[in-house]
């Protein structure tokens, strides 16, 4: 039995075990038992991955498998992994099981909400263990649309407009990513073999510069939209205000980072000529949305909002690591990923566990919260700066990674928008501080608050294990780092220098 | 040497007529139960036996053809009728209709023996009485509820308007019969050149088939039938005849036409865009769910031409796999509706508000059903979609495909309307719980296994593939 194929059939036996149990208290338990599991196999996976390369292994893909699924298109359920694949499997992992922590009370159709969320985990698993485009491309889709539901559902505030909106868009973008994968797929043999969709083959060959040009914009803005690509990046804010906190968790901390993973491995890695004519276009889109998301966090009331503009503005500073196209930017990309998806996460989860006691999420309405729940308010400040990237959490390591690579490229115009992109970090120190300061300080505004309790236990499991996460990659970020760049230099290879 | 046994398909469904003829002669006076449930099982027993392995050859000189690819299509029809006869039982089984039930079981088994000759036909005279076969009658089950006016109106649109174009239909035919002097396939894909004459044979021919599968812009009939006529025959309008029709003009244009290609695919490219761009723009308004299936199912005869567009074996095979697909994921759809009104009497999209929570197990197979229909992953209308758009995608149709895929996004949001009724809409009258008779639980369930297993099993799809043929 392959490893791989486990972290998608633990999942699906959960989901199975949830809708047998009898009420909410049995599901809960099922979920964390079963994510509990997922984490343990998600930890043995590095753990082999790295072993695995200590003895030697130098094959780009680990553990793969690979089964013939339609003969006749050539489909296959292909899986295997890399450095970076590892690491976000990681990331999805840890998330999905602080987010089961991070709705524990929820009762209100809890069996249903619980196997809806673990649907979604189920998709970003298998997107990142797949090698076969179509394999991928299902995995995507299904890990989009249970957004709808959970949305729909368990949201708050406008959510069935929220959840139509993220829907449309994000199922639009694929669609365009659909006639990408099949025009990638005619041409994935230009000198006449038989056509796959396993990427690992189609990188062997060119695909004909005609052919890039076409599919290559395509194939980036379908993937780009669900990394809240400037200007499709509308349906995030109003998505992640209105859906439940586990699901902004693990949407905002893991399902974006599809868009940049995909980004990254299937456009700009299987079209290297056509990604590096057109990467002028997408780098202005990638700047503006980091730098006018920083912008629009900085004049937001709701906690929530605050918070989506922020990963607008941090995920345009992945696109943009993605389109600098040498080793030590995508390494930069691949651990923004990773570090923007624990701390958002974490955000979501405080902001979540926050609006449950006050009930609002206006920051002008609270103040002086640090004083009645000191345990959310101080992990709130460790969020913030870790956000704003302080020595010694995840996102300066990553940032400063992304930079440094950024600058290896010399011509004007990449250094006018890396100096633009660098900007939209301070602007996140502003609105970071503006609305912790307004929140957590000051005097109490609203006397109820004062009954207010802190954090619960599951609620401490959820928000330490992040905590724990950010602070670990931002004192020891050199393993990850390494495992990382390593997979990375054989993306690399594909591109010539500018 | 003719073997009248490679008729043994058409053979079992006539015995079948009759000894359901001759049952309901014995039946009692004022009986229980109607003759319904000894129909499924001849039904059943006809099904399974399509699926023996059979010789294969012609008849008549020709004029009745058997292959196996023909074999295929032909028990796929049988499986989507086996299933809408498990969803109508109920239904035939009400005080209104018990004592005409026979008379209903015959009819739609009758068309199913015309879309038989239809598909094996060898030349144009064979298929032009399958196709009278098929559509005569069915203009009698659309007018199955004679006391409703929007029944009987439904029948009379359908049958003026179903000659209307079987009259195009045979004026192509005489034409293309007058250019080429024959009526058999084989000849006249021989003689057959570019002239004007025969592009207007061909084009007056495909219009009649163009009704049946009510495309763009023959499909006016369809809303007004589908809503008027009732709900078992609604759902065998939309999937077992639409996929005859298609399975006819499919082999028609690959065999017959190959030497118009050109012509053909130019307005199978306009009515592609047309079909499914007008369905789901009408689809997004619509109130009632039948009017909205109808609809839906125009925009997915849109979406089926992109298969058909191809012109190659791919093409062939992904459009009866599609055909196969739909039929199960449309069953879901109308057998739930069919469920909800024989419980409640309810057709309306406003009355199915809230659902999940009365009837839990029908708001998820309406879910699924809607999702397959809309091409969501791991459902079988994703794989459906999926192969249509690669096969028009191999011979270079990339902005087909890419109107196409925008299309599928206008589906999907009228779909999510109809399950945001269904789960998120709060409702304090949804319909209450009710209780489905055997029947219907297993036509249901069939469907829904349809719909979860047909991807995840790729066999099926390289078993299609090896029997389809191009041009």
């Amino acid at each position: 039995m392959n490893m791989l194929n486990l972290l998608i059939i633990v999942p699906v036996i959960t989901m199975i075990v949830i809708n047998l149990s009898k009420d909410y208290k049995s599901a809960r338990i099922i979920a964390a038992i079963g994510m509990g599991s997922q984490l343990l196999l998600s930890a043995f996976l590095v753990f082999s991955y790295l072993n695995a390369r200590e003895a030697g292994e130098t094959a780009a893909m680990l553990f793969t498998s690979d089964h013939v699924w339609y003969e006749s298109f050539n489909i296959h359920y292909a899986v295997g992994v890399d450095g970076i694949s590892v690491s976000l499997i990681l990331l999805t992992s840890i998330i999905a099981f602080a987010g089961v922590f991070a709705s524990w009370e929820i009762q209100n159709q809890a069996k249903e909400f619980y196997t809806t969320l673990i649907v979604l985990a189920t998709g970003v698993f298998g997107f990142f263990i797949s090698l076969d485009l179509f394999t991928m491309f299902l995995y995507y889709e299904l890990a989009v649309i249970p957004m709808y539901l959970l949305i729909g559902i368990w949201g708050s505030g406008k959510k069935e407009y929220s959840a139509m909106k993220l829907t449309l868009i994000l199922m639009g973008a694929s669609a365009l990513l659909l006639v990408g994968i099949i025009g990638i797929y005619f041409n994935s043999a230009p000198d006449g073999g038989q056509l796959t969709f396993n990427f690992t083959e189609i990188a062997k060959h060119d695909i004909p510069l005609a052919a890039q040009m076409f599919f290559f914009p395509l194939t980036f803005i379908g993937f780009g939209a669900l990394g809240a690509l400037f200007p499709l990046h509308t349906w995030s804010p109003d998505g992640h205000a209105s859906a439940p906190t586990a699901v902004s968790m693990l949407h905002a901390g893991v399902l974006m980072k599809l868009g940049g993973y995909g980004a990254l491995r299937i456009a700009v890695y299987l079209m290297p000529q056509a990604a590096q004519e057109m990467a002028w276009f997408f780098i202005i889109l990638a700047t503006i949305g980091a730098v006018y998301g920083a912008f629009s966090a900085l004049v937001q009331k709701d906690l929530k909002y605050i918070n989506a503009y922020s990963s607008v503005s941090h995920l345009g500073l992945i696109l943009f690591a993605i389109l600098m196209f040498n080793g030590i930017a995508f390494t930069g990309a691949v651990l923004q990923m990773i570090s923007h998806g624990f701390i958002t996460a974490l955000f979501f989860a405080l902001i979540g566990m926050i609006y449950s006691r006050t009930k609002t999420r206006d920051i002008y309405q609270m103040g002086g919260l640090m004083k009645v729940m000191p345990v959310l308010g101080v992990s709130y400040m460790i969020a913030g700066f870790a956000s704003l990237g302080l020595p010694g959490f995840s996102a300066f390591v990553a940032e400063m990674t992304i930079f440094v690579g950024a600058f290896q490229n010399s011509d004007l115009f990449t250094r006018v928008s890396t100096v633009l992109v660098i900007s939209s970090i301070v602007i996140t120190a502003v609105y970071i501080l503006r609305a912790a300061g307004i929140m957590l300080f000051g005097p109490i505004k609203n006397k109820e608050f004062l009954s207010l309790g802190d954090a619960h236990w599951f609620e401490k499991v959820s928000i330490f294990l992040l905590i724990i996460a950010i602070t670990a990659i931002g004192f020891f970020p050199s393993w990850l780092s390494n495992m990382i760049s390593e997979s990375v230099g054989l993306l690399v290879e594909r591109f010539v220098v500018r | 040497m003719t073997n009248i046994l490679l008729m043994r398909q058409e053979i079992l469904l006539i015995s079948s007529i009759l000894i359901l003829l001759i049952a309901t002669i014995f039946r009692a006076q004022g009986a229980k139960k109607g003759i319904d449930s000894l129909a499924i099982v001849l039904f059943a027993i006809v099904t399974v036996a399509g699926f023996l392995p059979s010789e294969t050859g012609n008849l008549f000189g020709g004029m009745y053809q058997l292959n196996e690819t023909t074999l295929l299509m032909k028990n796929i029809l049988n499986v989507g009728v086996l299933i809408i006869m498990l969803q109508s039982s109920a239904w035939l089984n009400t005080d209104d209709h018990k004592k005409n039930s026979t008379e209903f079981i015959i009819i739609l088994l009758s068309t199913l023996v015309g879309m038989d000759y239809m598909i094996s036909a060898g030349d144009f005279l064979m298929l032009f009485i399958g196709i009278e076969l098929a559509t005569i009658p069915t203009a009698l089950l659309a007018a199955y509820e004679v006391k409703k006016v929007k029944s009987v109106e439904a029948g009379i649109k359908f049958v003026l308007l179903g000659a209307l174009s079987t009259g195009i239909s045979l004026m192509g035919v005489s034409i293309i019969y007058a250019s080429n002097g024959s009526i058999y396939f084989s000849q006249i894909s021989e003689m057959m050149s570019i002239t004007n004459l025969n592009v207007l044979g061909m084009l007056f021919f495909f219009s009649g088939l163009a009704f049946k599968i009510s495309l763009v812009p023959f499909h006016m009939w369809t809303a007004d039938v589908y809503e008027g006529a009732p709900i078992p025959v609604a759902s065998y309008l939309s999937v077992i005849s639409k996929g005859a029709a298609v399975f006819v003009l499919v082999m028609i244009l690959y065999k017959v036409f190959p030497v118009l290609q050109e012509t053909w695919t130019m307005a199978v490219y306009i009515l592609a865009i047309l079909t499914m761009t007008i369905g789901n723009l009408f689809a997004l308004r619509q109130k009632n769910i039948k009017r909205f299936l109808a609809f839906s199912s125009i925009a997915q005869a849109g979406f089926i031409l992109l298969g058909i567009i191809a012109g190659s074996a791919m093409g062939m095979a992904t459009v009866i796999y599609f055909v196969l697909v739909y039929i199960f994921s449309n069953l879901g759809a109308f057998g739930v509706a069919g469920a909800i009104y024989n419980a409640s009497g309810k057709e309306e999209i406003s009355e199915y508000n809230g659902l999940y929570k009365s009837n839990p197990k029908l708001a998820l197979l309406m879910m699924l059903s809607l999702f397959s229909l809309a091409g969501i992953p791991p459902l079988a209308g994703f794989f459906g979609k999926f192969f249509l758009f690669t096969s028009a995608a191999s011979q270079g149709y990339y902005w087909l495909v890419i109107i196409a895929v925008l299309n599928t996004i206008i589906s999907l949001y009228y779909y999510l309307i109809v399950v945001k009724a269904i789960f998120i809409t709060p409702n304090e009258n949804a319909i209450p719980y009710f209780k489905s008779d055997n029947m219907m639980k297993i036509g249901l369930s069939l469907a829904a296994v349809g719909i979860i297993l047909i991807g995840f099993l790729g066999g099926i799809y390289d078993w299609v593939y090896a029997l389809s043929w191009g041009v």
